[in-house]
């Protein structure tokens, strides 16, 4: 652990110096309608914290959740279809790419029309964006399954549902952690623009709100609690990882 | 009656114009200990995945015990090169595979044969370590204790200590003899060294020729229990050059 945090020394000196240059360069410019000091938005975080954490954190988490939960479902089912059946494989995984040449920014106002200013529309942007690398990710772990691991169980008389539970699955693992550690500042990415297009509350409408009133810091504070958020449940995904995948790279 | 049988048994690759197997037949006594022996890519692991069931041969029948074993599961232990312990199970769960996939005991008795085989091994109390915890040698060994809980007396090895340094190996060798003169089980060792095979077998199966049609057996006129020594008499030394011989002759083709 120690080690880690020395290993972490150098980006974070390089991070204070950054964080003191903008505070310099923000007070030398003295326009925090455009460019607030990090004191002026930790302030504001402070300021705002009951409505930030009781009404427009719990919104976003709700549909980064809910994002999450079906871009794992949706990333999962076809990862395995693809891998089950090379017709699924040569069927859906052209498909599966050329949906991330969409650019799902440019359209979602359109998710708005379809499905209103409720949950849906921000669910369906963050599913978007997140369901392709969870997809892709966990295929290229089902993959990776060695041959001559499933011909061993093969001649103990494995059916192919032990083969998948006892090699595809634990190789599986580890990817499937690397999936989650991409997927969950995505899709709170897409929450956030999802908000941002059109909503009734979240940190991405919070934002824009300030925005509006030419709040600079107000802009800057709900962003920098998501990134916190994203960092903690990242850190937290990491931590498990730890505990669980102890072999990563033996295979 | 013999525990194997191969009866004019062909085997063809896809994308191949010629039959690799050719018409081979073989018979193998009950707790025979034949050694394989072959130059690389001469077919002989052909010949045990076709035994394993892994390939299905174009023409000819195998049998296991007098019956086809198309009409059977679980009549043969296969132990490859590469010890495959899965790195994400302990040494335990590893053995533990072979009576999941069976499905014939519960939790408790697979403990108990799972215990049991690793002590029979000389890995008594190694069920709870992680395989990258042990040697080759050890490795090595818990895949052979894995083998012989698939619960069969055919044993199929396929050069099994190829991968370990040669002073492992030679341990290695001595030991698999003193585990094949306790269980009695009929063990078919696939080598690509004279040595191993001579010191080994009662008698050398050559593969002098691919495609292969028959296989040369070759008496090993050595008594048991056998120590290294033996290999350094006259008639012993005459036997390996012959051996080594045979074998040149088709790396030169």
């Amino acid at each position: 652990m120690r080690r880690a945090n020395r290993g972490n020394l150098p980006a974070m000196i390089l991070l204070f110096m950054l964080l003191f240059c903008w505070q310099l360069g923000a007070m030398k410019l003295d326009a925090a309608y455009i460019l607030p000091t990090p004191v002026q938005i930790l302030e504001k975080l402070w300021e705002l914290r009951m409505v930030l954490f009781t009404v427009h954190l719990p919104a976003t988490m709700g549909v980064t959740a809910l994002g999450l939960a079906i871009s794992l479902i949706l990333g999962l089912g076809l990862a395995v279809l693809m891998d089950a059946s090379p017709l699924c494989r040569k069927a859906l995984y052209p498909l599966v790419v050329s949906s991330q040449t969409i650019p799902t920014t440019a359209i979602a106002p359109l998710f708005v029309l379809w499905f209103g200013y409720g949950i849906w529309s921000k669910v369906l942007v963050a599913v978007l964006i997140t369901f392709f690398p969870i997809t892709i990710t966990v295929y290229d772990g089902l993959q990776s399954a060695r041959i001559e691991m499933m011909e061993l169980l093969l001649t103990y008389g494995a059916t192919k549902r032990d083969i998948f539970f006892k090699i595809k699955a634990p190789c599986t693992l580890p990817y499937f952690f690397s999936a989650i550690k991409m997927a969950i500042p995505m899709s709170i990415i897409g929450a956030a623009i999802g908000e941002w297009l059109g909503a009734q509350s979240g940190l991405g409408y919070f934002s824009r709100r300030m925005m509006t009133q030419l709040d600079g810091a107000g802009v800057f504070a709900p962003i920098v609690l998501l990134s916190a958020v994203a960092m903690l449940a990242v850190g937290l995904i990491a931590l498990l990882e730890r505990k669980v995948v102890r072999w990563r790279g033996e295979v | 009656m013999s525990v194997l049988s191969l009866d004019r048994v062909s085997y063809q690759y896809p994308g191949e114009d010629f039959d690799i197997i050719d018409g081979l037949s073989l018979e193998v006594k009950p707790g025979a200990f034949h050694c394989i022996l072959g130059v690389s890519g001469c077919g002989k692991s052909t010949i045990f995945r076709m035994i394993n069931g892994l390939l299905r041969p174009k023409k000819g029948g195998i049998r296991v015990n007098g019956v086809p074993i198309e009409a059977q599961k679980h009549y043969c232990g296969y132990m490859p090169q590469k010890d495959l312990l899965f790195p994400w199970r302990s040494v335990g769960e590893n053995l533990a595979l072979p009576l999941e996939i069976q499905r014939r005991l519960g939790k408790r008795e697979q403990r108990e044969r799972i215990e049991a085989a690793l002590a029979e091994v000389g890995l008594a109390g190694c069920a709870d370590k992680r395989p990258d915890e042990l040697s080759g040698g050890m490795r090595q060994r818990a895949a052979f204790a894995r083998t012989m809980l698939a619960g069969s007396d055919l044993l199929l090895l396929d050069e099994p200590f190829s991968a370990l340094d040669y002073l492992t190996r030679i341990s290695m060798q001595e030991w698999l003899l003193e585990q094949w003169q306790r269980t009695r089980k009929t063990i078919l060792f696939i080598t690509h060294d004279v040595e191993e095979a001579l010191f080994l077998s009662s008698s050398v199966l050559v593969v002098e020729e691919t495609p292969v049609r028959a296989l040369r057996e070759i008496h090993v006129p050595l008594e048991e229990p056998r120590s290294r020594r033996d290999l350094a008499c006259p008639a012993m030394i005459e036997l390996r050059e012959n051996l080594i011989g045979m074998l040149r002759k088709q790396v030169a083709g």
